[in-house]
């Protein structure tokens, strides 16, 4: 029975693989054959999708601008809620558990109610059209996630760590920086694979807060779909290309997702 | 479960994240309180309406069938997406070549984009020039998601199945990983069978993470809206009409802002009422 | 219960090790009696807990073999070389009761519950667990969690040792003690091959009937505490046994007498000829240093009380001696002389004790 436990993942990337492929597929045809005819493969392969992208600024642009912010708000969420988590996790405080739960509750209202006053909001303290502005609006979901899940995984870490240690005599931050996290190393890259992931596939705030400077490739997908009716091809391409950034920061972080921990020194 | 230390000093390691999140919370969410309670006949003039919109909205019976079908659609989906994520991450590798190549593969249908998912599936799943749709129909289902409410839901289930089951995965897989090998040390010495091991130590060292993937799953699919509508517009008819779709209509459809954010304000609770009894009961019996 | 022997034993975490330094455990053989307590002291990094998961079978050695009595177990994963683990961090079974837990192993091996019962009753009363059988064992203190460990060790009956990796680690300082007597009160009467790693000589010392002490991979020396007290065969041990350590000057060797600073030293045994080019140090510890009417003229720097005497640090031009004084003796003026007991007195080439020559 156990010799058959990899047929479950692999069952399970084939069935994430084939839309996969056919958003492939369809990145190399142009909207007619995408739309005109049921092919596995391109008749007419075309790499115009591509070219439009890498060419037109307006598009690569927009890559570098979501790029831009979703590193921002990737660093500033995962280092801000890195000592918040560990307060959660070994302090009592006043205040504490309702404090946990409304972080959560942040990610609860549906964002497009949020549009108007986010608008509002970063218009009048003159951050409208900057990186700064998303990276700072994308805070509102990921800081509360980021606290969520490390603090998770700082509860599975024994407490009598943290006094040996300083039984020991580490000073705080050194026993911060260069044990603890270590042995949450799991939580903090699956924590900051999902800042980045969140961050990146958000549309409407990125696009509400963003006209020209700081457009990200969401709000350059979003018109390609509206006025020309579908250019589906390039629509494809571009979705085809905003899985590599995030390919990308799972293969960064894939050590410390699938590293454990020892239960003690050497 | 050993205890907390009281510490007023928590208060300032805090401090941070309360300032950022409670920026981007507080301002915006007075404004659309402030929205709730007005009425407006355009022209930015707005006169004071107490709970009336409120009532309203609680009284429709259009806003109960949206609610129904949101319901419904989460509980589908949670029950399928936390067992599946789960099964995958126990099966999946730690240690060789096959963990990144794993990690990435899995990874990949969260990066893309929501409105490209939507329009992903919507072409994936046409009967005629969509793979998925073809397939179908040519082994003689007759599927059509555009005219049919049961292949509509279908589909859309398949679609948030697709999508967010990697979020399951990745969590259960790092909370798997955090489990010092110690115990599984102790369980072979014990002489434990793999059944055993699950049940008295991954299941258990794994609860708080599977908490946070139901809650996640919960609140990001009670709130779903922009896969659905690209996807089926709400369609056919009302049948895939879910809450937030049903709230963007009423808000931009009609432009009454004071209904929309009454019935946001709602919604707002209903999600939290609900998430909070799933907090408590899912962390009742953590020794604080 | 068996004899544990290891042969010829080497490990390296890197292969393939390309020099010495690679080898996390360097070339050793040890015996361990069965039913003996026996301790591996060292300092964090000195590869006592790889030598601990070798004996356990969490680690296969690139080299050597283990022998537990006349069977070779080199390649046998732990639970089939009957052997308990108690970790550093208690590793329970959260969700079970005390009792569930203690009756795991063996109800796993499908003996019979009246049985189970019995075991599991008795393996608690001697570690005073009686009262919390029916408690959630996460609701356990952290040494109430290391006493389920150890019984899960204890409640098999057929265990051929006990090996213990640091297990007082997370224990209040003032309920480490009672654990410490408890653990050498069931080993006299259980009569169980013990092995306890640690870094602290407190514990090693009045555990074992043997300490192995290590250091950076490699086996320093192997005796009773006695004798690692008296006769260190390495300055290592002098000085990580003992508080404070063994002073431990340089010296040189003329005309077949051990000289420090000029000054001729008896040692225990008159030395062999060290080999030439060698680090000379005489070892001598504080407890075994005193002051004369001649000797090494020191002037007296420090003296700090510790409550049953006092450690007076002199020091010879920028050399520190320490010795041992007394509660209520007067220590001389600011210029004295001390002398060592030749008995208690080594000399060291290269670390390593310079054997007697003559007899």
């Amino acid at each position: 029975m156990k010799r058959f436990a990899w047929l479950v993942p692999a069952v399970y990337i084939v069935f994430v693989l084939l839309p996969i492929y056919w958003l492939l597929n369809m990145s190399f045809k142009n909207t007619n054959e995408i739309l005109g005819s049921f092919t596995l493969f391109p008749r007419n392969f075309t790499l115009e999708n591509y070219r439009k992208i890498f060419t037109d600024p307006t598009w690569y642009g927009g890559y570098l601008n979501s790029l831009g912010y979703v590193a921002m708000n990737t660093v500033l969420s995962v280092s801000v809620a890195l000592p918040a988590a560990y307060a959660f996790s070994r302090y009592r405080f006043l205040g504490d558990k309702h404090l946990f739960f409304w972080l959560l509750s942040n990610r609860m209202a549906p964002p497009a109610v949020f549009a108007l006053p986010f608008f509002q909001l970063y218009s009048a303290i003159g951050l409208f059209d900057t990186r700064i502005a998303v990276a700072l609006a994308h805070c509102l979901f990921n800081i509360p996630l980021a606290v969520w899940i490390l603090e998770g995984f700082m509860s599975g870490v024994p407490k009598e760590l943290d006094e040996t240690a300083f039984v020991d005599g580490y000073p705080f931050w050194r026993f911060f920086v260069r044990i603890f996290i270590p042995t949450i190393a799991a939580g903090v890259g699956v924590t900051a694979f999902f800042c980045f992931m969140f961050s990146w596939v958000e549309l409407l705030l990125a696009k509400t807060l963003t006209a020209v400077d700081a457009k990200p490739i969401a709000a350059t997908m979003t018109r390609t779909a509206s006025t020309s009716g579908y250019e589906l091809g390039l629509l494809a391409a571009a979705g085809a290309l905003t899985i590599i950034p995030g390919a990308f920061v799972i293969y960064f972080v894939r050590n410390y997702i699938a590293k454990g921990f020892a239960l003690g020194r050497v | 479960m050993s205890t907390k230390i009281p510490n007023q000093k928590g208060w300032l390691l805090v401090l941070p994240v309360v300032v950022l999140v409670a920026f981007n919370a507080i301002i915006p969410l007075m404004t659309v309180i402030n929205y709730s309670v007005q009425e407006t006949f355009g022209e930015n003039v707005f006169f004071f309406e107490g709970v009336k919109w409120f009532e309203a909205v609680l009284h429709s019976s259009r806003f109960h069938l949206a609610l129904q079908r949101q319901l419904l659609f989460t509980g589908i989906i949670l029950a399928i997406e936390v067992p599946l994520g789960v099964a995958i991450a126990l099966a999946m590798p730690r240690r060789g070549p096959w963990v990144s190549i794993c990690l990435v593969l899995v990874a990949m249908p969260l990066l893309i984009p929501w409105n490209v998912v939507g329009a992903m599936w919507n072409l994936l799943a046409l009967p005629d020039i969509g793979l998925l749709g073809r397939s179908l129909n040519a082994i003689g289902i007759n599927y059509n998601y555009t005219r049919q409410p049961f292949a509509a839901w279908a589909t859309l289930i398949a679609m948030d199945v697709w999508h967010w089951t990697s979020l399951v995965v990745l969590l259960a897989y790092a909370g798997l990983s955090a489990i010092p090998d110690a115990y599984y040390q102790a369980a072979k010495i014990d002489g434990a069978t793999s059944g055993a091991v699950f049940r008295y130590i991954q299941l258990p060292k794994m609860k708080r993470v599977l908490t946070i993937a139901v809650l996640l799953r919960f609140m990001d699919s009670f709130m779903i809206y922009t896969e659905p509508i690209v996807l089926t517009g709400g369609g056919p008819g009302n049948a895939t009409t879910l809450l937030s779709i049903d709230l963007v209509k009423v808000a931009l459809g009609q432009f009454d802002l004071g209904p929309a954010a009454a019935m946001s304000l709602i919604y707002f609770l209903i999600v939290l009422l609900l998430s909070w009894i799933f907090y408590t009961v899912m962390t009742k019996d953590e020794v604080q | 219960m068996a004899r544990i022997s290891l042969t010829n034993l080497r490990h390296t975490y890197r292969e393939p090790a390309r020099d010495e330094a690679d080898w996390a455990l360097k070339r050793l053989d040890l015996n361990w009696e069965a039913g003996s307590a026996n301790a591996l002291l060292g300092p964090s990094g000195c590869g006592k807990t790889t030598l601990l998961n070798i004996i356990s079978g969490l680690l296969r050695p690139t080299e050597g073999t283990v022998l537990f009595g006349e069977r070779d177990v080199t390649a046998l994963p732990p639970d089939a070389r009957n052997i308990a683990q108690v970790f550093q961090f208690p590793v329970v079974y959260d969700t079970m009761s005390v009792y569930d837990n203690l009756a795991f192993p063996l109800r796993n091996r499908g003996i019979p519950q009246p049985s189970v019962d019995a075991r599991v009753r008795e393996i608690a009363a001697m570690l005073d667990l009686g009262p919390t059988l029916d408690q959630r064992a996460s609701g356990l203190t952290a040494d109430g969690k290391q006493k389920i460990s150890l019984g899960r060790g204890l409640v098999r009956a057929d265990v051929n040792a006990i090996l213990f990796d640091e297990p007082l680690t997370v224990i209040d300082p003032h309920l480490k003690w009672r654990l410490r007597s408890k653990l050498k009160e069931l080993h006299q009467r259980l009569h169980t091959t013990m092995i306890y790693v640690t870094h602290d000589q407190t514990e090693a010392l009045t555990f074992a009937d043997q300490v192995v002490v290590m250091n950076e991979g490699m086996v320093v020396q192997a005796g009773t505490p006695v004798e690692l007290f008296e006769r260190p065969r390495h300055t290592f041990v002098g000085y990580f046994i003992g508080s404070p350590g063994m002073n431990v000057l340089p010296a040189t060797f003329e005309g077949g007498v051990a000289r420090v600073f000029g000054h001729a030293v008896q040692t225990a045994v008159p030395p062999k000829t060290p080999p030439s080019g060698a680090r000379l140090e005489i070892g001598v510890r504080p407890e075994f240093v005193r002051f004369s009417a001649a000797g090494i003229p020191v002037r007296v720097a420090r003296s700090s009380d510790t409550g049953r005497h006092r450690i007076v640090e002199a020091l010879h031009e920028n050399a520190i001696i320490k010795l041992l004084v007394n509660e209520g003796e007067t220590l001389p003026g600011d210029r004295a002389f001390v002398s060592f007991d030749p008995k208690y007195t080594q000399l060291y080439a290269d670390g390593w004790i310079v054997e007697g020559g003559r007899p």
